[in-house]
């Protein structure tokens, strides 16, 4: 078994310590929102998860074109593991963002765009992992799910612009008021310093979690390279 | 004897000449029109389309209570909800037919382009889903007593099933490689085709509820800007899912 | 004719083909033969250009497989144990498709001599769907003569055969050698090419184990000289 390697094992504490930080500033350092008191605090953590899980989406559609045109099988790792944890990320930002929202607005969920194109993104995500489960041979799921990334990454910030007119053009909302619908309050700077220090915290986290899909998309190679050498006899 | 002529004529007359736009048309259209020819006998994949639009209609009738207020706000909704779903039938047929003989590998055989093969299979699998549509829309007039003849609807019916036969075409071709296949198809189209339902829906609505096409444009606009991109690009993709 | 040099073919990490060499000089009738799973049609596939090598050259009728793909489809004419034809249209249905996508000339006179040469002009306006398997693979055969290629590919072309059949497309394939055309055929039923081919290969472990010409074995030798290519590392 390949060991992880020292910088992986640093990057491991380094997540930690800087989560274990970031969560003391989120409630000790930022001061408490007028309006929605304590709740507000989550929105730290929420807004850096949604702009993390972009990131992972957008390392996904990389790595999807660099695999059709290179077949290195490496960018489908990448690819495959990217997208698996941008499905987390965000799954994390649709849930901090129902905390958010029932005592904001009285209900847990709104059809506003960019929650609604959220939730189409992880349902591109599960379309995609079911797409390679349905497929043996490695190639042809590297290919397929690099086609499947670029033409789901492509219909995401259509889509997004479609719900935004559909939203505008008939702006009667299901439920509540819509004022609040942008969560708009303004940052002090204690604020600012918070959200920026749980942007890196996630950020670092994303690298981690994604070096270790990768690793361990990796070493399932190789299980399966050993197991038909064996088989082979 | 019959053999000698062969035999004289090979490398002459026979072979066939260079690739040229010429071929790739012809490529094409003899694609489509193997699908229509070979559907116009059997038959199978329009009557399954038609019978489930039709139950898929029916079902509305009972589970929305589209009584005459409510009516107009949801037909173009339930029309597109229609044409989505019967058009996932017709899509996973026409590959299922290549797919399951072998004849994928007959077609990319021929010295063509491969993309001539998607755009065959794509014109085709559009040909079936007008005329599932046009079956669709008087049938459903009569039913619920609305006058669906309105040339912008059908303007709409027919950017917004452009769009959803290029990307369907492509997802189809894929899902039929896949152990999952029937499934499949509607998972991963879905989630992609969400724009052309909204632009569709809300450019259908406004047609039938007369607005003007100039306060449609945003919609119509979307459709347009959103087939020209998922054509270009599925085509330009679509060997990579038939090349092995 | 044909010239493969180091063929590699892998599945992801399964190689198939290990650095095959092989040559076929024009009019010559190959059978290629080896056990089940040897990848005789991994290697026909990439013959037919179904399917891309991994490593190596390829070079059929002077054009270079996969870069000139297209002019060499121009001079194949492949029949695998699939049918490859649509049931829906009949034979001669069938046959103006796929000579409108080789753009074959005269077409109709072209459609009619193949007709005759399988022996099924009788039943031209039948749909394919009602024919036997015998009569489905031999119009499949005649598919592939349509355009007239220099190169014939024949995937264990008797599957699923019974005698009768047999006999009507080894007929056929006599023919078809006749005419000069180049042919390589696997299969794994010694008996029916034992009369058929020129040259025995076997296909074993990758690569072409061994290689015979017809004249050096003598009749009844095929099985014997199988039997210790296959022993032999």
């Amino acid at each position: 078994m390949e060991p992880q390697p020292l910088a992986l094992k640093v990057l491991n504490i380094f997540s930690a310590v800087l989560l274990a930080l970031a969560t003391w500033l989120v409630f000790f350092y930022a001061p408490m929102e007028l309006v929605m008191g304590q709740v507000q605090r989550i929105f730290y953590f929420h807004v850096a998860n949604a702009w993390v899980g972009m990131l992972g989406f957008m390392v996904a559609a990389v790595a999807g074109i660099a695999y059709l045109r290179t077949h290195d099988l490496m960018w489908d790792i990448i690819e495959q593991a990217a997208v698996e944890i941008s499905l987390v990320f965000f799954i994390t930002t649709i849930v901090t963002g129902s905390i958010w929202a029932y005592p904001a607005w009285g209900t847990w969920w709104t059809w506003d765009p960019r929650l609604t194109t959220a939730a189409i993104l992880e349902m591109i995500y599960i379309a995609y992992l079911m797409l390679r489960q349905g497929i043996e041979d490695p190639d042809r799921r590297a290919r397929f799910g690099a086609v499947y990334t670029l033409i789901g990454g492509l219909s995401v910030p259509i889509t997004f612009l479609s719900i935004r007119l559909f939203r505008t053009i008939h702006p009667a909302l299901i439920g509540t008021a819509s004022a609040a619908s942008q969560g708009g309050f303004d940052m002090t700077p204690r604020m600012l310093h918070t959200f920026l220090f749980g942007l890196l915290t996630f950020s670092v986290i994303f690298v981690t979690l994604l070096w270790h899909r990768i690793r361990l998309g990796r070493l399932a190679g190789k299980v399966e390279q050993m197991k038909l050498e064996v088989m082979q006899w | 004897m019959k053999s000698e002529k062969l035999h004289a004529t090979h490398d002459s007359s026979l072979v066939t000449r260079r690739s040229s736009p010429g071929s790739f048309l012809r490529a094409v259209s003899a694609i489509a029109w193997k699908d229509l020819a070979a559907e116009l006998r059997s038959r199978e994949l329009l009557s399954s389309m038609l019978v489930f639009a039709l139950l898929v209609i029916l079902i509305f009738n009972f589970a929305l209570e589209l009584d005459v207020k409510t009516r107009s706000t949801v037909t173009a909704g339930v029309l597109w909800v229609t044409f989505a779903f019967a058009g996932t039938l017709g899509l996973n047929r026409s590959m299922a037919v290549e797919k399951d003989r072998g004849c994928l590998d007959g077609l990319l055989l021929a010295p063509v382009d491969r993309s001539a093969i998607y755009f065959g299979k794509a014109i085709s699998n559009l040909a079936f889903m007008f005329i599932v549509e046009a079956i669709v829309l008087p049938v459903y007039s009569v039913l619920y007593n609305t006058n669906l003849f309105n040339l912008g609807l059908i303007g709409v019916i027919l950017l917004g099933s452009v769009g959803y036969v290029a990307v369907g075409t492509l997802l189809a071709s894929m899902a039929v490689q896949t152990r999952t296949r029937d499934v499949l198809l509607p998972i991963l189209l879905f989630p992609v085709v969400i724009p052309i339902m909204i632009a569709a829906v809300k450019a259908s609505s406004g047609f039938l509820q007369g607005l003007e096409t100039t306060e449609l444009m945003t919609w119509i606009n979307l459709l347009i800007v959103y087939d020209v991109i998922f054509v270009a690009v599925a085509f330009m993709v679509f060997d990579y899912v038939v090349e092995e | 004719m044909i010239e493969v040099s180091k063929l590699v073919k892998r599945f992801g990490l399964k190689t198939v083909l290990r650095g095959l060499d092989f040559q076929v000089q024009e009019g010559e009738f190959v059978a290629l033969l080896g056990p089940n799973g040897a990848g005789k049609t991994t290697f026909l596939r990439i013959l037919a250009s179904l399917s891309r090598p991994s490593l190596g050259e390829i070079h059929i009728a002077g054009y270079a497989l996969p870069a000139q793909a297209a002019a060499v489809r121009r001079q194949l004419g492949v029949v695998s144990h699939m049918p490859l034809l649509y049931g829906d249209l009949t034979a001669e249905e069938n046959l103006r498709f796929f000579g409108r996508m080789y753009d074959v000339q005269q077409l109709d006179q072209r459609i009619s001599e193949v007709l005759e040469l399988v022996g099924l002009a009788a039943r031209r306006r039948d749909l394919v769907r009602t024919f036997s398997r015998g009569m489905q693979q031999r119009l499949a055969i005649g598919r592939a003569v349509l355009h007239d290629p220099e190169v014939m590919l024949f995937d264990e072309p008797h599957t699923g055969l019974d005698q009768d059949a047999c006999d009507m497309l080894d007929k056929v394939l006599r023919d078809v050698a006749a005419r000069g055309r180049t042919v390589v055929m696997t299969s794994h039923d010694l008996a029916r090419v034992e009369d058929l081919a020129s040259r025995f290969d076997v296909l074993s472990r990758g690569v072409i184990a061994a290689s015979a010409s017809r004249q050096s074995l003598g009749k009844n030798n095929v099985l014997a000289f199988y039997r210790q290519a296959l022993q032999e590392k």
